[in-house]
């Protein structure tokens, strides 16, 4: 079939020089009742056990309260849904365990504990332990009765992973490795029976993982550490003190640890855009309801363009970004499959079809976090005093959103990272950026193409702007490359603009492309409310990708070029004028009439 | 054991409910549907009792195909098979009277529903279910068990707790604390498609009541504080709004 040849063809990154056929993806418009099901369990579940405990969970007076309640996360499923049925876990696609990371991911720091487990703990097993290894260890796992925790930072190696100073040396007898080092930043540390630690061994370049059981001795630990937020996540110093681990609970081969590093945290960056997109629809939902109960100056909040205007742009982010992050889901999803029936075993498919999407994972890492505190951050403000207080929800949302930004790579590494991959995959051949790159450059010489495309058909000015969005993105990169050649590393600056013009390209382009997919089931009629949210959200864009190309062209051009490049920018970021004020009160006065953010 | 549960497919508690113009429907749109809460205590116990002593929990209910998710969270909670009257559950005689013709001769020990729906709060149904069938009833029952053969009982009652024990069948209409509230785990929610789920049409067509108009209660007033040096304002106040005076 020819759209499924279109669609398997997709590989990560291209969606820069590639058009996307909105059949192509999936919307969460799409949910399957099983999946709803699954949703309702998770919110049921969080509803009962965990939101009243908030208060008991951050204050850590009850150690075994959090092992407690991932028991029964446990006992209803929750912790095995990526983990296959043979290992007593529930195989689910990567798309619905996505989901699952949202729903849960207004649990606060029960959420956190939840993800590290079921992320960082269960995957590293998962894709890269052998037979023996996932039959010890993941049946346990998957139903909660061992907890895992991730070893990898350190007091001197944190974003730089591989600098890690923890060593393995192999015992005299040759069965055991001795763990030396210190771990920092371990979530679940606190109670975790299984830990996945990554040291060198000898005198290694590479890191290497192991798998280490609590109890075969050599470990100790600090106190919980004092947060400004998630304070109910586990959080501990690990110490490795002639720590012996069984030769056979080395992870995949020697050498091999930064790999896995890298490909798990793939996986949990996107995992963790899910995670904040549910968190960030909590706040707006805490916030869409205070604006309709407070009243000041003999009216509720909410019927104060202010306040609708916090409202309708709150929304239209989280539309948008939930838009990439399901559709990247999707493209993962359907590499597995692709991979599987060429005849790869499913862990490692499961590694190569995020390792091929991981430019989108990087991307949604940022934009997911970044909407995140932009949520609580209007929430705080919708609330005013009230805000402020300890008393109400947003105090919390406030300080837990913030380690997103943090962890699982800074959003500056990922920022960087994003761009690193596409100009790797450029120089690899993989991705042809300099045929498009050239193209541009050759159009922006010449005397503009006024009808080069239609403005007839669906959402064709959006097309459009996208296209030039791509083109700007293209042309400002190309540049770039061609400027600053091996220093462009160095100039991280300009990294970071040219990573916010492709991540507001890439979520732009989500959306629309959401939206188009969204008419054809429910017609235009019923879907005017997205479409004033893509648009609120396209202008946006723009606006971002406009002073992001500027900063960079400051940055590397001079003179003729400089100026050319700015007129072809300006040319590139146009956008026709649209009465954002009125979109946001439409899509405002919706959520205040549901009460609640209801799409 | 064999048990036959009635669920109701109701608006969720938090839902803003909103009548068609014409004021004699309510608008569904936006809705979102789930078993009736008491109906799911019930189902809880006999999922329970099922667990405890064997034997089989069938949920019915009465509703036309988009009552199906719902039916099917019953089944993923622990149900292991289901029918649907595929009709629209008009009015409380027409209800039981469906529940009544599956019922009978079917040999159910329990037949157990929630004390009442929370959309139309009849409350009759369970005591109608039982004149048909030629059963006791009971409601609201807050214990039940089955001890040697014989169902043991509580009801609440004014002021207090009633204690009983009846011999089976019977019909039990149900609230909380009966069981604990259970929520579908991933095994279940993924067996739920691979049980029966059948479809019967209704068998007798007879309704007897309509509904002629809904309203809505009106809106809560705003509490207005009065300062306490200002009897006069709140005198006033009762006087010419709240014209209590």
């Amino acid at each position: 079939m020819e759209t499924i040849d279109k669609k398997r063809a997709l590989k990560g990154g291209e969606f820069l020089i590639r058009e996307t056929d909105a059949q192509d993806i999936f919307i969460p418009e799409e949910w399957n009742e099983e999946q709803r099901m699954i949703a309702q369990t998770c919110r049921d579940f969080l509803d009962s056990e965990v939101m009243p405990k908030l208060e008991e969970i951050d204050s850590m007076k009850n150690p075994q309260l959090m092992p407690q309640l991932l028991d029964k996360a446990g006992e209803l499923g929750l912790l095995g849904t990526s983990v296959p049925e043979q290992y007593g876990g529930f195989g689910m696609d990567f798309n619905t365990s996505m989901l699952v990371a949202e729903e849960i991911g207004r649990g606060h720091s029960f959420a956190v504990a939840l993800s590290a487990h079921t992320g960082i703990g269960i995957l590293p097993i998962l894709y890269y332990g052998n037979e023996e290894q996932k039959q010890k260890y993941l049946p346990k796992m998957a139903i909660g009765e061992w907890k895992a925790s991730y070893c990898l930072t350190e007091p001197d190696a944190g974003s730089d992973a591989n600098s890690g100073k923890t060593k393995a040396v192999l015992s005299e007898d040759g069965k055991h490795y001795l763990i030396n080092g210190q771990k920092m930043w371990i979530t679940n540390g606190g109670f975790a029976d299984v830990f996945i630690v990554f040291a060198k061994i000898d005198q290694d370049d590479k890191l290497t993982a192991f798998i280490v059981e609590r109890n075969f001795g050599g470990i100790t630990m600090n106190e919980e550490e004092k947060k400004m937020g998630i304070k109910g996540s586990s959080t501990r110093q690990i110490f490795f003190n002639d720590c012996p681990v069984p030769v056979e609970n080395m992870l995949s081969e020697r050498e091999n640890g930064f790999k896995i590093a890298v490909n798990i945290l793939n996986i949990g960056r996107i995992k963790l855009a899910a995670s904040a997109i549910g968190g960030a629809k909590a706040a707006l939902n805490h916030a869409i309801k205070y604006a309709n109960e407070r009243k000041q100056f003999g009216q509720t909040i909410g019927s104060f363009g202010a306040i609708k205007h916090k409202l309708g742009e709150v929304a239209s982010h989280i539309f948008a970004s939930e838009s990439a992050l399901y559709r990247a889901g999707q493209n993962i999803d359907d590499a597995y499959e692709d991979l599987v029936k060429n005849g790869m075993d499913s862990s490692e498919a499961k590694l190569k079809s995020t390792e091929q999407f991981a430019i989108e994972c990087a991307i949604l890492k940022v934009h997911g976090s970044e909407v995140l505190d932009f949520s609580v951050d209007e929430g705080v403000q919708i609330f005013g005093g009230m805000g402020f207080s300890a008393d109400g929800p947003m105090d919390r949302a406030y300080r837990d959103s913030r380690i997103n930004r943090i962890f699982e790579g800074t959003n500056e590494i990922n920022r960087m990272l994003a761009i690193d991959m596409i100009l790797k995959r450029a120089m690899k051949g993989e991705l042809d950026l300099m045929g498009p790159a050239m193209a541009v450059a050759k159009e922006l010489t010449s005397i503009p193409d006024f009808g080069a495309m239609s403005d007839e058909g669906l959402f064709a000015k959006e097309k459009k702007v996208l296209l030039n969005l791509k083109k700007a993105g293209l042309m400002i990169a190309g540049a770039a490359v061609q400027k600053l050649m091996m220093k462009l590393k160095d100039e991280q600056e300009v990294l970071m603009s040219l990573a916010d013009m492709l991540i507001e390209g890439y979520v732009a382009e989500s959306v629309l492309l959401r939206l188009e997919k969204l008419i054809g089931m429910r017609g235009e009629e019923n879907c005017s409310l997205q479409t004033d949210m893509m648009r609120i959200y396209f202008h946006n864009a723009i606006e971002i990708a406009a002073r992001a190309g500027r900063e960079a062209i400051y940055a590397f051009a001079e003179g003729d070029e400089q100026r050319m490049m700015l007129m072809g920018l300006k040319r590139y970021t146009k956008v026709e004028p649209f009465n954002l004020k009125e979109a946001r009160r439409r899509v405002a006065n919706h959520l205040l009439s549901e009460n609640q953010y209801p799409f | 054991m064999k048990i036959l549960i009635c669920i109701s497919h109701v608006p969720d508690t938090t839902s803003r409910i909103k009548f068609t113009a014409d004021g004699k429907q309510l608008d569904k749109q936006g809705l979102q549907f789930i078993i009736g809460p008491y109906d799911d205590y019930a189902l809880a116990r006999a999922v329970e009792l099922k667990e405890a002593h064997g034997g089989t929990v069938t949920v019915l209910n009465v509703g036309t195909a988009e009552t199906e998710p719902t039916i099917r969270k019953a089944l993923a909670i622990g149900a292991d098979n289901a029918i649907r009257i595929d009709a629209e559950p008009t009015d409380s005689w027409f209800v039981a009277r469906q529940i009544a013709e599956v019922a009978k001769d079917q040999g159910y020990d329990l037949i157990l529903m929630g004390r009442e729906s929370i959309d139309f709060n009849g409350g009759v149904v369970h005591g109608m279910v039982a004149e048909m069938l030629g059963l006791q009833a009971f409601s609201p029952v807050m214990m039940l068990d089955v001890v040697d053969g014989k169902v043991k009982m509580a009801r609440e009652i004014e002021g207090g707790k009633e204690y009983l024990e009846a011999t089976m069948p019977l019909v039990a209409g149900c609230q909380e604390p009966i069981a604990e509230w259970k929520i579908p785990n991933m095994r279940g929610i993924m067996t739920a498609r691979t049980k029966p789920l059948e479809v019967r049409a209704a068998s007798d067509e007879t309704k007897l009541t309509t509904h002629v108009h809904f309203e809505l209660p009106p809106p809560k007033g705003a509490v207005v504080m009065i300062d306490p040096s200002n009897p006069e304002e709140l005198i006033q106040k009762l006087v010419e709004e709240a014209k209590v005076l």
